[in-house]
């Protein structure tokens, strides 16, 4: 990852004069002067490319022919910034692994700022200068954006929405609904880092850990096992909120297929084990925001996963499931102690146990 | 994970699980106390290892689950408050109450927090003193202590606004009411490890010898479930009665002196209504009438509240051994977790929720 800021900016700092404006001010998003200013200095300068130049009201890009991919996702993180990363890295991360998962190469991504009124500005500019870099470090630009300033009290420091584009090669096909009995089920590297570590930063929770959130793009991992292995993989899924669990529900409920997945075999670190034994969390249900679930074809699963774990974000990967033809719609695991059991949806949020 | 992996190993749970066989020789019913006991059984399936002589029937040990309707209707109405704040352990929010739970009072403005501690209750109080801090104080032995900790801290700090409404309960009058019952069938426990380990198991023996019971202290991995069900069988073939202590590495028999001395200090025992059960004898704590100050009940009027628990629901049968989850006509369809009839179907502790996400159709 570069540390070099973008062209025309003096190093970190903060473009708006920070004696004038320590805050973003509801005049911010009036649509004036001030709206002019935040737009040319902080997110122009930031994001800059022949797209985004003109600041026109949209922006015309040239697409190879062939399929396209489109996606879209709100950001709403709290705490804004976390060990591991910070709400503008993670909304480029999640945008652009949305795409990676529909086997798409991103092409272009926007950026929609909802800010509360009483944002640092120097909070801003981290988050904008983080987001810039991540999507340089992936390779995709920022196209288009918009800025609205709401009320104090009416947002939860700055909102973000990503929608991105990508572009998907010819012969590939990948969608929940295509997993087949016998396939094998991958993941990309030990789960729960995310849904941990912004948990450990939370008020309230706070706890000692050294854990960073996994956010990252995965476009590139995906790329290459895509090269690797073509039509051969079924599905992809980033098992993001609700985590492996739900991620695997869905895939299951959308094949009419049964998933086997092996408790001993799913990589978990041991500070996140610990957490979540302490916390009273399962692991399967927590976020991840830089893991791949990927369904293969049985022949081609040693493949994939030689591929997966040459990749630095996929050191960790191993199989650890199955599809079969039992139990269509439902995900079942066998526990550690050699048992059998549900892994079922999770009915709304998970939440710590008393004792 | 040390002292974690250890007792998660498929080698030692098989060798156990050989050992179970190898010992009974007709059915036995054993009931594990602690709902979270039934979780780890149902969760890491090794109560479908275990041979079908040997009959699993849950216990009461799920504090959220027996919590009467009324309190979480009077916990409700203390949340909804202007300028209140409710502070309860996560696990609490869900569970219904008559109209709403406490979920609910949050989404309509109600300033509703989980705490993981009741002393996270106590600095809030500190940093709002403009504000009613109130923590919903349940459970057994085990956070008797933090509870009382939270209100000796309060005390000597001096806080005008913090409270407790308390709905404390204990083991030991459970397992006797359970015994003591004309349709009671557990012929052998496996106590709570983790209340053991306050309250040591003297108070077991005089059980133990009046209902001529085995009870086993056991742990909360399978393989220390495992271990438990062995000693508990073995006891019951041998036909020995008395305590046995699986969980030696917490637990001794007079427990944690200075958090039981903490509890006499802040509480004393009185009757308590168990949801779905009803009233057992000197089976809950209340606070002392020096700590009188910290009693929400007291504080905003709230102890008129009644409610009605509803018919289709049997967790109390559940919750005594006499019903499987399953066996409710509600379980599944009119019960599920999203809408809940009873608490143990939202409880990570709750014996219906365990059935419902890890063994429905295993």
């Amino acid at each position: 990852m570069s540390d070099e800021p973008p062209p025309g900016l003096a190093g970190l700092q903060c473009p708006i004069p920070l004696s004038e404006y320590p805050h973003v001010t509801l005049a911010h998003g009036g649509g004036g002067r001030l709206t002019h200013a935040l737009i040319e200095r902080m997110f122009l300068a930031a994001f800059r490319n022949p797209a985004l130049e003109p600041l026109h009201d949209g922006a015309v890009l040239d697409l190879p022919k062939g399929r396209i991919a489109i996606t879209t996702d709100s950001y709403v993180v709290s705490p804004l910034f976390f060990p591991g990363g910070d709400i503008g890295s993670l909304a480029v991360h999640g945008t652009v692994n949305d795409l990676a998962m529909c086997g798409a190469r991103p092409l272009a991504l926007t950026a929609g700022y909802v800010i509360e009124e009483g944002l640092a500005m120097e909070d801003l500019w981290r988050i904008v200068h983080s987001m810039a870099g991540a999507a340089r470090e992936a390779g995709v630009d920022i196209v288009t954006g918009d800025t609205k300033v709401v009320d104090r009290g009416k947002g939860d420091g700055v909102f973000i929405n990503t929608t991105g584009i990508g572009f998907v090669p010819e012969g590939i096909h990948i969608a929940p609904s295509r997993a087949r009995p016998g396939d094998r089920v991958l993941l990309s590297g030990r789960i729960a880092e995310h849904g941990i570590a912004i948990m450990s930063v939370r008020e309230g929770l706070e706890f000692g850990t050294t854990l960073r959130s996994d956010s990252a793009a995965l476009h590139g991992l995906v790329g290459g096992l895509l090269h690797a292995v073509g039509a051969r993989v079924h599905v992809l899924r980033d098992p993001t909120r609700g985590g492996v669990a739900s991620a695997t529900n869905e895939i299951a409920a959308s094949a009419k297929v049964g998933i086997r997945l092996d408790e001993a075999a799913i990589p978990v670190a041991e500070q996140v084990r610990g957490a979540c034994e302490i916390l009273g969390l399962d692991p399967l249900y927590v976020a991840n925001e830089g893991k791949c679930l990927a369904i293969v074809a049985p022949e081609a699963a040693d493949q994939a996963l030689e591929v997966l774990r040459a990749h630095p974000l996929g050191r960790d990967a191993a199989i650890v499931g199955e599809v079969v033809e039992d139990h269509p719609g439902r995900v079942f695991m066998k526990s550690r102690v050699g048992g059998l059991r549900v892994v079922d949806m999770l009915s709304g949020e998970q939440l710590p146990r008393i004792c | 994970m040390r002292f974690v992996d250890e007792y998660r190993g498929e080698a030692d749970a098989q060798a156990y699980v050989r050992l179970i066989r190898r010992a009974v020789t007709r059915p036995w019913i054993l009931m594990e106390i602690c709902g979270g006991q039934t979780h780890t059984f149902i969760r890491s399936g090794v109560d479908r290892m275990l041979p079908e002589a040997i009959t699993l029937v849950h216990g009461p040990g799920c504090p959220v689950c027996v919590t009467p309707l009324e309190l979480i209707d009077r916990a409700i109405a203390i949340a909804g408050r202007p300028g209140t704040i409710l502070t309860s352990f996560g696990d609490m929010l869900r569970v219904p109450g008559s109209a709403t739970d406490l979920l609910g009072v949050k989404a309509r403005g109600g300033d509703v927090r989980m705490v993981y501690s009741p002393l996270d209750a106590v600095k809030l109080a500190q940093k709002h003193p403009e504000r009613e801090v109130v923590f919903f104080a349940v459970g057994f032995e085990t956070t008797a202590p933090a509870n009382a900790m939270a209100v000796w801290q309060a005390a000597k700090l001096g806080l005008p606004n913090f409270s407790i409404l308390c709905s404390h309960v204990l083991v030991p009058p459970a397992m006797e009411a359970i015994l003591g019952s004309p349709a009671n069938r557990v012929q052998g426990f496996l106590a709570a490890g983790h209340v053991c380990a306050v309250m040591g198991w003297m108070e077991y023996e005089p059980i133990a010898e009046r209902y001529r019971v085995p009870i086993v202290v056991t742990g909360f991995e399978p393989v220390d479930l495992l271990q438990g069900v062995y000693l508990a069988v073995r006891a019951l073939e041998e036909g020995r009665v008395g305590v046995e202590n699986q969980y030696a590495r917490a637990v001794t028999r007079e427990g944690n002196v200075a958090a039981q001395r903490l509890m006499r200090e802040v509480f004393e025992p009185c009757d308590r209504a168990w949801r779905g059960i009803g009233v057992i004898p000197r089976s809950g704590f209340r606070l002392r009438p020096a700590y009188a100050a910290f009693d929400a009940e007291k504080r905003f009027d709230v102890g008129a509240i009644t409610a009605q628990e509803s018919p289709l629901c049997i967790a109390g049968q559940v919750l005594q051994g006499l019903k499987k989850p399953h066996e409710c006509a509600a379980f599944g369809v009119q019960c599920k977790p999203e809408h809940p009839l009873g608490a143990p179907m939202v409880s990570s502790e709750g014996a219906c929720a365990a059935y419902y996400h890890y063994a429905r159709s295993a």
